[in-house]
């Protein structure tokens, strides 16, 4: 295996809804993470991007994006129908294939184009499911009742989730919410898709996330503190809502095991859990204790840009192996309304 | 015994609005008084008609507004003989590459007023408008483009475009 790092990254400011076009919301975002890195266009050896056309609502939207990366001399591209944390995923194995010495990642979505709660419908089985359109947010519903009814999670540890996440989420000026709040406060709130409260849910943001990967002896050249990749894999559950278990997360498990999330303590986990019983189930699955400072940034229930908040996860994870905040650090994507797919990657510094 | 299900029809449709993004937009503008505004790019001055958002070669936001036309040349073309589903134009009819004076990239229309055996690379044409009182941000404000009977164009100055 090659040792590969995050040397730099970049993020818009998350916002409810832009009238920029995908490719002026990425145009700043990669020249800052170029800029965060020392490096210029020419020095990037791969670029590989993570979007959805049905956030756009527009066919090829993905090609369109290239607009933003000056391909001329031509480059190497690739893009990923995923989080951009999945085309991360894609670029590491490209530097471990020896094909590519640096990387930039990035991941985008203008998800206020059209009505989120209806696109992500269309991720849901074709035949029996997405017909009906149930929107995320029931269905994320479903998931939390059979959590409390099972005793895996309790009302009162959702509302210390968002009391925490929205805490932390004042120091990040990329954040969309954010607030302090408190357990008993949030507790009274009106139930929006019961059980689930206004601040269980995610605020769904536009938004873009760029990283840029590079091999060893580039990385220790261009940063004095890379976050090395020590470990990161993938796994997906069924796409069956009713054929897995709805109180544990199988495939994040499989996932935190092959990274080797549990060889060494944790300092810092970004995870991209939309809800507030998902970041319970995945801090589980994940087997984080209370040692561990859990969404710093305030996680995904603070600003979930479509198709960029994974990376983003993955990008704050480093961020503080790269300032020095800490020396072990995980950060985590994940895709589907019960979050059926999952990566993990352990970063560390030295 | 019962049939198999063989096949189910779905139907989804989401409902999206669309943004050009400012640049785009001054073009869009642009149309509704009867001009091509493009723009240029601030690194390698190409000049982009329609503009995109960014400069593709040089990866830069497009600079200031440029007024180009409305007179162009045919860099390239196709006649179309085929129907399809859709079609709203009567066949054969020509659909072209066409060069705006002072832009720096070709782009597409349909070519009329003249036999689709008489169109050919080089040669010079100009647009139609719509009557005025039709017009919206669009480049349905133009219905086609016929020829100007100016000589055609020198290979040579388009042929970088090919």
């Amino acid at each position: 295996m090659r040792d590969v790092a995050i040397i730099a990254s970049a993020q818009m400011a998350n916002v409810s809804t832009t009238t920029a076009t995908p490719v002026e919301m990425l145009l700043p975002v990669i020249n800052e993470a170029l800029a965060n890195a020392g490096m210029s266009r020419a020095d990037i050896g791969f670029w590989c991007h993570g979007s959805c056309d049905y956030m756009t609502g527009q066919p090829f939207s993905f090609v369109m994006a290239v607009d933003a990366l000056g391909a001329w001399p031509p480059i190497i591209e690739s893009h990923v129908e995923a989080d951009g944390a999945f085309a991360l995923y894609e670029a590491w194995l490209k530097i471990q294939a020896g094909e590519a010495e640096t990387a930039l990642v990035f991941g985008n979505g203008r998800s206020s184009s059209g009505d989120i709660n209806r696109t992500l419908s269309l991720q849901l089985d074709p035949y029996v499911v997405a017909p009906l359109w149930p929107d995320d947010r029931s269905i994320a519903a479903i998931q939390a009742r059979a959590c409390l009814e099972a005793g895996v999670v309790t009302s009162r540890q959702m509302a210390a989730v968002a009391v925490r996440n929205h805490r932390n989420a004042q120091s990040n000026p990329n954040a969309l919410r954010s607030g302090s709040y408190s357990v008993e406060g949030l507790l009274d709130a009106e139930v929006v898709a019961d059980p689930l409260r206004a601040l269980d849910c995610p605020a769904h943001a536009d938004g873009v996330t760029a990283v840029i990967l590079a091999s060893a002896d580039t990385a220790r050249r261009l940063s004095t503190r890379p976050a090395w990749i020590r470990g990161i894999d993938h796994r997906i559950d069924t796409q069956n809502l009713g054929n897995r278990s709805m109180t544990t997360l199988p495939s994040a498990i499989v996932a935190a095991h092959k990274a080797g999330v549990g060889n060494d303590k944790v300092d810092v986990a970004e995870l991209h859990a939309p809800f507030t019983h998902q970041e319970l189930l995945l801090t589980a699955a994940l087997g984080l204790t209370d040692a561990t400072n859990i969404n710093p940034s305030g996680g995904a229930l603070c600003a979930n840009p479509m198709m960029s908040a994974g990376l983003a996860r993955l990008a704050e994870a480093a961020s503080r192996i790269i300032n020095g905040t800490a020396d072990r650090a995980v950060g985590h994507a994940s895709s589907g309304p019960w979050m059926q797919q999952n990566l993990v990657c352990v970063l560390e510094g030295e | 015994m019962s049939e198999d299900v063989l096949r189910i029809r779905t139907p989804i449709g989401i409902h999206y609005r669309y943004s050009a993004g400012p640049n785009a937009s001054s073009h869009l503008r642009g149309l509704m008084e009867g001009k091509f505004i493009g723009k240029r790019c601030p690194s390698c001055t190409l000049v982009y008609m329609p503009p995109r958002s960014t400069c593709a070669k040089c990866g830069v936001l497009l600079g200031e507004d440029v007024e180009v036309g409305p007179k162009g040349t045919i860099t390239t073309f196709c006649i179309v003989n085929v129907a399809f589903l859709g079609q709203t134009i009567k066949i054969p009819y020509v659909a072209a590459t066409i060069l705006i004076d002072g832009a720096d990239l070709g782009m597409q229309h349909l070519i009329q007023e003249c036999e689709t055996s008489d169109v050919r690379m080089g040669m010079r044409v100009e647009p139609v408008w719509k009557p005025r009182e039709e017009w919206q941000p669009s480049l349905a404000n133009i219905t086609h483009f016929r020829p100007t009977g100016e000589p055609d164009a020198d290979f040579d100055s388009f042929s970088g475009q090919l």
